[in-house]
Order: C-alpha cells, then sequence, then structure tokens
C-alpha cells in the first residue's frame, strides 16, 4: 500500500516537472513511463471535487468585482486600493498555508505527502510577463476572469477566450524561436 | 436590509482577497494541485490541436481537474451574477468615471463595458485591438511566463518562488504602460 502511494507519487511529479518545464521535447519517455496508467488514475467523478472548488472561486471573482474591466483599469491608473487589497491579502493567506502545510507536514486526503515545485527563472518570466501585462489591461481579464466574464453572459468574450487560446497555440509553435 | 440584498452586495477586500489565497491550500490538500488558470488554455490546446508541436504533446487528460475547475467557474459566475448581482453599477473611484467620461463610456452596470465589448463592435478596429488583439496577448504572454494572475502572482508568490515575483511584477509594468499610455489612443478611435 505504502509503496503504491510513493510509486504514484514519483509519476505524478515526473509529470508535473514535465509540464512545468518541458524543456526537452523528449515526450515518449513520459509516455513509457505511464505503463501502469490504470492504478494511477481516480474514476472522472473524482475530478467534481474540482468543479464545486471552482464554481466558489467564480462567485467569489464577481462578488468581489476583481473581474471588472473598471477595476482593472482603477488599479493600473492607481486610482483604488480595491485590487491591491484583494491580491495583497490573497497572497499572505497564500504564503500562510504553504508554511502551515510545510511546517506540519500536511498530507492530501488520499495521504500522499503535498509535493511544491521549485520554479526556475527564465526570460520568459520578463517578456510574457510584460506581453500579459497588456492585453491584461486591454481585456480587463486574465485567464480565470475571462471563464467568469463568460459566465456572466458577455457572450463577446468568447472571441477573447478564443484568441487567447490561439495565443498559446501560437507560442507553443513558436516556443523555441523564442528568447527564454 | 433583508436577507438578499444582504447576498447581493460586494464584497470588499478583506473578505475576497483571503478567500482567494485559500484556493491555494484547498487544492494541494485535495489532490496535490497548484493553483493556476492559465494552463487550462494549454490543455485545451493539447485536447484539440496538438498538430505535433512538442509543447503540446502530452497527456493532457491527466490535467483534466483544470478543465472541471474552469467549467466550475463558468458555472459559478453564472449563479453569483444572475442570482446575487449587486443590482447598482460596480463603484469605482470618481477620478476614473471622469477619465473614461471623455471616451464616451458611462455605463457601469456589467463587467466590461457595453460600448467597447459587444458584437456589433467586434469588427471595428477599436473592437479588433480589445477583444482579439487583448485576447491574443493574454494567451500568449501568460503561457511565455510561464503562469498568470493565479500561477505566479497567488500560487507562485504564497510558495515564495523568485521567478513568479519577476512575472508578477512585468504583469503590472505592462499593465500601466498599457492602461495609462496607449489604451487612451486606441479609445479614440
Amino acid at each position: 500500500m505504502e509503496n503504491k502511494i510513493v510509486e504514484k507519487q514519483i509519476k505524478e511529479l515526473r509529470h508535473r516537472e514535465f509540464l512545468f518545464q518541458n524543456t526537452d521535447f523528449e515526450v515518449r519517455s513520459l509516455d513509457g513511463s505511464c505503463v501502469n496508467e490504470s492504478q494511477l488514475n481516480h474514476p472522472w467523478w473524482h475530478y467534481l471535487k474540482y468543479l464545486v472548488l471552482g464554481f466558489f472561486f467564480g462567485i467569489i471573482l464577481i462578488k468581489s468585482e476583481v473581474i471588472s474591466w473598471f477595476r482593472i483599469q482603477e488599479m493600473f491608473r492607481l486610482q483604488s486600493f480595491h485590487m491591491y487589497g484583494v491580491i495583497g491579502s490573497a497572497v499572505v493567506t497564500g504564503i500562510i498555508s504553504v508554511w502551515l502545510i510545510k511546517r506540519f507536514n500536511v498530507k492530501t486526503i488520499y495521504g500522499e505527502p503535498i509535493i511544491l515545485l521549485q520554479k526556475k527563472f527564465n526570460k520568459g518570466q520578463i517578456f510574457g510577463g510584460l506581453i500579459f501585462g497588456f492585453g491584461w489591461a486591454l481585456t480587463g481579464a486574465c485567464p480565470g476572469p475571462l471563464f467568469a466574464q463568460i459566465g456572466t453572459g458577455a457572450t463577446v468574450i468568447i472571441i477573447t477566450l478564443l484568441s487567447a487560446i490561439a495565443g498559446t497555440w501560437v507560442y507553443g509553435s513558436i516556443r523555441e524561436k523564442l528568447p527564454h | 436590509m433583508n436577507f438578499m440584498e444582504w447576498l447581493r452586495q460586494p464584497w470588499p477586500w478583506y473578505i475576497a482577497g483571503p478567500l482567494i489565497g485559500l484556493m491555494v491550500p484547498l487544492l494541494l490538500v485535495l489532490g496535490n494541485k497548484t493553483f493556476g488558470v492559465s494552463s487550462s488554455l494549454r490543455h485545451i490546446c493539447a485536447a484539440c490541436m496538438p498538430s505535433r508541436i512538442p509543447f503540446f504533446s502530452y497527456d493532457w487528460k491527466k490535467e483534466a481537474w483544470n478543465l472541471f475547475f474552469v467549467a466550475g467557474i463558468v458555472v459559478g459566475a453564472f449563479v453569483a451574477f444572475h442570482f446575487f448581482q449587486n443590482p447598482d453599477p460596480v463603484n469605482v473611484s470618481p477620478a476614473l468615471v471622469a477619465d473614461l467620461k471623455q471616451y464616451g463610456i458611462t455605463n457601469y452596470n456589467g463587467l466590461v463595458p457595453p460600448e467597447l465589448f459587444n458584437w456589433s463592435s467586434l469588427f471595428t478596429v477599436k473592437g479588433l485591438i480589445l477583444t482579439v488583439g487583448g485576447g491574443f496577448m493574454v494567451g500568449f504572454g501568460t503561457r511565455y511566463a510561464g503562469g498568470c494572475t493565479s500561477g505566479h502572482s497567488i500560487m507562485g508568490l504564497s510558495n515564495l518562488q523568485f521567478p513568479s515575483l519577476v512575472a508578477t511584477i512585468c504583469f503590472m509594468i505592462g499593465g500601466f504602460i498599457v492602461a495609462n499610455w496607449v489604451l487612451p489612443f486606441i479609445l479614440q478611435l
């Protein structure tokens, strides 16, 4: 039992490391490591808990008005504290939570240890960060809010979302040519 | 104040911020997932049009939780907006109201100004830049940076990651430049 959990963790970690870095394009090796895929996967309804969590996140995004185009403009024009308060207090809550998880070795509900990957610096965080900042100020939305704005019935935002998917795709296809 | 009125009130930052921050430990405890929304765009690419691009050749089904999460966001936003939405226009700073009035933006009832984001203005220069151009930069930039506001600014900073701090600072610099010096030109179009 213990062994299985450890094995599963290692696989999860490998997959996530691949997703996170994806610097070597040797995808086959990843596929090769997934021989016992069936043991690893939960039945699909296990994913419903993320649906529920997303549901609450969507409610928070609306009620806090952080997905309002106007609030984003206010933030970038330094005309209000609201957005800074939201992001700042979210980060503080996150820092305390992650510290507590590490300090008390909190496990997941399935008994696995919680794994946090270290991010590596690359120039993409600068160039990509700036480009995203430009887009954020224009659309008034980062990816989470795009989904939320569509949920409120602003159907034209579907075009923005499709365009964002296209942007991600173009990045993926030219990524080797970009400075990292 | 009756119950419905109470529900419809917008939440102050000190309620909303900590609740957003709690997404981080909840996702970790529920299944070792790291908070981040923009990766859903990558999974959609991997699922729908991988076209042998190495960046999209991975087992996206293992990341399906992320797609369930964003589906939840759509439903949650629908419910909150249709049943508990504050009936009054968003209460932004008078300085912004004065600024935007110059460009004919006066409707504060929705989350986005209907004067800019609607189907009929989609095919104007202004509409194309804001909707299509802005969306493209959001998708391209977040992936290039390796995360967005949730993945870098909330999750990354919670885990005290230096690259996330760099990314967050660059998000803000980019936003400042466009909101203050570029958007005014676009709005005049």
